[in-house]
């Protein structure tokens, strides 16, 4: 009789979506390092949020209670996700939604594509969602012939400007204003109302020719798109939070409605939402609250969307939930107070992690969504100086996760590899002269010898490599004439 | 008070006036002080770089080697956090729950040489002499998992002659990260730029912080610029008085 092979749970698929980058992180970052442009966009963008964030958080007495609770009521979720998921679904259906289960990309983006066709549409206006770009919706619905527009200032810019998000909150993060106007003076007439020949890069001019370019989107779609911030399972009832009100245009003015969702998005009563809504603003964009909140539950006639649908998501979600230390990256709230705070998404932007989901976060959740053996340079993108674990709302530990995962690419290297890598026999024969004090000693006193390649110099300057990237920018101080064990010894 | 040095791998084999120098002030502040020559690295690169495996005997070393001691006080932030906040975590990941406890009994027992100076024996003003323009980088390490708060700044404020300037965007990383310096150079000399634009802008003579390879990291830079500025471990200003200047280095 044979066994059945467990042969895991399911990650996100390859070639649909955003979560793999074409390149190793070190390589994609070489390039966005050199763009002068970007780094200063960046450091000026990143450098305000983070003020804005740190005063408004200041403000609040029990702020880490807050976080705690944050902390707690979401992993109170993630241990009990079948049964909220299965309340979830029959409060919707209770109010007239109808739920869908996506196990991955291509099932969603299938669903969804199906849902548009029968709604008899050509055009779909969207509301800002991560998940939606982490499935490449927009990109599956243009196969299928139906253009989806982005209503979210900053991802109309993405969307003009032919680009892909570099930041969860503020897709277009690394472009200025300057560089906003052009975009739209080259591309809005080219896909609706075109932007006013004499447009200025005054952001008040900039918002006003995307409000009356998007208002005819608006007005003229049947079917919108939504990601949700929360869904309440108690309930049945979706909310989005946003800045700008495009959001509750698309969500309330077209007949059909489609909501694409994480399956961890949920909390488990209405009551818990006044945690979230507190961690939220104040976390992502450093308001005491936010401009927009909305909330809806099923279908309600004549008032607002006719036919709701509901698509659940899990894209591996589920082999997250899997791995007990990796798991706590599902309660991410999706707030990018990381990103602003991380000194290396501060010099490379987003594009460089190759993922819709960059920085910190993205560097302990994308390889989770895809496997380690995919993205796994990105759990080395961070110097593990713990400022995006101090500013989590939801007390993410992601420096320890970052190990953790570092520790999951380096197991499943050795188990595939048949040879060593270089890296490897450089730690083994390290761990191998560090395991003896004698063979310390001795290993000590032979790299004295490097006092000879030093010269009069009193330095190094060049090293063989693995060490050659250290030299790069870097000298060494040659080496004692004396270790302190000898000196101590001798003593 | 019977004191272990946790002397730290980089010290002992690159930066040894570092260990003399937090010998002779834990000396001079009247503490017997005892080196564990059983003692050779924590295995914190192999840690962070996801060798657990290779790690764990020197985690095991290092619980045996400091077995036995009232207190254990490390010149690093890093290697402390390390001993802290890892070994006991290594020892269960490799199903060894006796070495954990072991492990965890041994991060109770263990300083950072700042928090050993200030809580441990109470002082801030440790009778040191230090006539220069002097600048501190707090280390994330000692910042955000030792949680050390400004006892380094503490200590110095009270250093004779010294003139203290603080260092702009201080609480940043310097873009050391371990083997991330070599992994990923790019980013992590970007990151070291404006870490010395800083270090510069400050107009010291000396950048100082209580952990070596901070300071390997930002020492190489300011070096390979001809910037003019040294770094100099804590404990070496610390250890200076008005007779003994440790840190200057013998013709």
């Amino acid at each position: 009789m044979t066994q059945p092979v467990f042969l895991g749970m399911p990650t996100a698929p390859e070639g649909v979506g955003h979560l793999r980058g074409r390149r190793p992180f070190p390589e994609a970052a070489r390039a966005t390092l050199g763009d002068a442009q970007l780094r200063r966009n960046l450091a000026k963008a990143t450098g305000t949020i983070r003020a804005k964030r740190a005063q408004v958080v200041g403000e609040l007495p029990d702020w880490s209670e807050l976080r705690a609770a944050g902390a707690a009521l979401k992993d109170q979720v993630l241990a009990n996700l079948d049964g909220y998921l299965v309340q979830l679904e029959e409060r919707v259906t209770a109010r007239g939604g109808v739920v869908h289960w996506a196990g991955d990309a291509t099932e969603a983006n299938r669903i969804v594509a199906g849902l548009v066709a029968a709604a008899g549409a050509r055009e779909v206006v969207k509301v800002k969602s991560m998940a939606t770009q982490e499935i490449g919706l927009n990109e599956a619905l243009a196969a299928a012939g139906i253009a989806a527009w982005e209503t979210d200032l900053a991802e109309l810019i993405v969307q003009l400007g032919h680009d892909s998000p570099s930041h969860i909150l503020v897709p277009a993060i690394h472009r200025n204003r300057a560089e906003i106007r052009e975009i739209f003076l080259r591309e809005m007439g080219k896909v609706g109302l075109p932007a006013p020949a004499d447009l200025s890069d005054q952001p008040r001019a900039l918002a006003e020719a995307a409000r009356l370019h998007l208002r005819r989107k608006f007005l003229e779609a049947t079917v919108a798109v939504s990601g949700a911030n929360f869904a309440v399972a108690e309930t049945g009832t979706l909310a989005v939070v946003e800045s700008e009100g495009n959001g509750r245009m698309c969500l309330t003015l077209p007949r059909t409605l489609i909501t694409v969702m994480g399956i961890e998005k949920l909390v488990p009563t209405w009551r818990d939402l006044e945690v979230f809504l507190q961690l939220l603003p104040r976390s992502s964009t450093g308001e005491r609250m936010n401009p927009y909140t909305s909330m809806w539950t099923g279908v309600h006639a004549g008032d607002g969307p006719s036919a709701f649908h509901l698509v659940l998501l899990d894209n591996g979600r589920t082999a997250t939930l899997a791995d007990p230390q990796g798991r706590a990256a599902l309660r991410c709230i999706r707030c990018s107070a990381c990103l602003n705070v991380c000194p290396v998404y501060e010099r490379t932007g987003g594009h460089a992690y190759g993922s819709v989901y960059p920085g910190p976060i993205g560097a302990v959740l994308s390889p989770q969504l895809t496997g380690v053996g995919d993205n796994a340079s990105l759990p080395y993108a961070s110097t593990l100086c713990g400022a995006c674990y101090d500013v989590c709302p939801v007390a993410i530990d992601i420096p320890q996760m970052l190990v953790h995962l570092r520790s999951r690419v380096v197991d499943a290297r050795r188990e595939h590899g048949r040879v060593p890598s270089p890296e490897q026999a450089v730690m083994a024969s390290a761990a191998y002269a560090m395991d003896s004090p004698a063979r310390w000693t001795a290993a000590l006193r032979a790299a004295r010898l490097g006092r000879l390649l030093g010269g009069r110099r009193r330095k190094l300057t060049a090293l063989p490599p693995p060490l050659s990237p250290w030299t790069g920018t870097r000298d060494v101080p040659l080496p004692p004439r004396q270790s302190f064990r000898d000196w101590w010894a001798k003593r | 008070m019977r004191v272990a040095l946790f002397v730290t791998c980089l010290v002992d084999g690159l930066f040894p006036d570092v260990g003399k120098a937090t010998v002779q002030l834990l000396e001079r502040l009247g503490c017997q002080v005892e080196v564990p020559l059983a003692q050779t690295c924590c295995g914190q690169m192999h840690i962070n770089t996801g060798y657990l495996p290779e790690a764990l005997p020197l985690v095991r070393r290092h619980v045996a080697a400091f077995g036995g001691y009232e207190a254990v006080v490390a010149p690093s932030g890093s290697c402390a956090g390390s001993v802290r906040h890892q070994h006991a975590w290594v020892a269960s990941e490799a199903g060894d729950p006796e070495l954990a406890a072991a492990a965890r009994e041994l991060a109770s027992r263990t300083y950072e040489l700042s928090e050993f100076l200030v809580d441990a024996l109470g002082v801030t003003d440790v009778g040191a002499y230090y006539p220069h323009r002097v600048t501190y980088h707090p280390t994330c390490h000692s910042l955000r998992v030792l949680r050390v708060g400004d006892k380094p700044l503490r200590l110095l404020r009270e250093v004779g002659g010294i003139d203290l300037v603080e260092l702009p965007q201080a609480e940043s990383c310097c873009g050391f990260g371990g083997t991330f310096a070599v992994k990923n150079p790019d980013t992590s000399a970007a990151m070291l730029a404006d870490k010395m634009h800083h270090v510069l802008a400050t107009g010291a003579e000396v950048c100082s912080a209580s952990d070596s390879s901070c300071l390997l990291h930002i020492g190489g830079g300011l070096s390979r610029l001809r910037a003019g500025v040294r770094t100099v471990h804590l404990a070496e200003i610390l250890a200076s008085t008005r007779t003994e200047q440790p840190e200057v280095p013998p013709r």
